[in-house]
């Protein structure tokens, strides 16, 4: 699979856990959204700092390529997908 | 100085997050246990990942601005630290949300 296919399968299996498996719901809260949009900043900040200088590279065949801050917008897919995932096993326990 | 590049971006994302633990007492290293079990499995499937897109030529690293250090599957040291600091960060952002809107934090 290329990286851009793993990247929505990533969301879509991440959302899946939230709404319907852990049913920790936290994409209908305010308090996800707003922990997200100040991550997204941050996300976009350092992935700038990882494509723009190269440190981290990709194979033109493994993704779309399009590019956000220089970095190909499948990141911004894992970044979600690994932020929304933990905070549904950090949810659960107290609920 | 140059192998540091990529060590650079962990560090701004701990100091960026850190804070939080002293100024707003979020609590979270203190919950290391519920943090750790919060993380840890989610990293391994990142890492999973990792493994099969560093093998499948997805992407790779400048050597260059790297440690030089790898761990299991030809993973450089720093991707195994971005799986629990990046997420830590994500524990410490959600939980100062909640200490300044605490009516928002439980449904």
């Amino acid at each position: 699979m290329t990286y851009t296919a793993l990247a929505i399968t990533g969301v879509f299996f991440a959302i899946t856990v939230d709404l319907w498996v852990a049913r920790t719901r936290l994409l209908t809260t305010k308090r996800f959204w707003t922990s997200y949009a100040i991550i997204l900043p941050f996300q976009l900040l350092t992935n700038w700092w990882l494509t723009s200088r190269n440190i981290v590279m990709y194979s033109p065949d493994a993704i779309v390529g399009v590019r956000i801050a220089s970095a190909p917008m499948e990141d911004l897919a894992f970044g979600f997908a690994l932020i929304l995932l933990v905070l549904i096993l950090w949810d659960k326990p107290e609920r | 100085m140059e192998k540091f590049g990529y060590v650079a971006m962990l560090l701004f994302t701990i100091c960026g997050s850190f804070w939080l633990e002293v100024v707003l007492k979020v609590g979270v290293l203190r919950r290391w246990r519920q943090a750790a079990s919060s993380i840890l499995p989610i990293a391994m499937i990142f890492i999973g990942w990792d493994a099969y897109a560093i093998k499948r030529g997805h992407w790779f690293f400048d050597r260059d601005q790297i440690l030089g250090i790898f761990g299991p599957f030809g993973i450089p040291l720093e991707e195994y630290l971005f799986f629990i600091i990046v997420p830590m960060a994500a524990l410490m952002t959600i939980e100062a949300v909640v200490k300044v809107k605490p009516h928002w934090g439980r449904r």
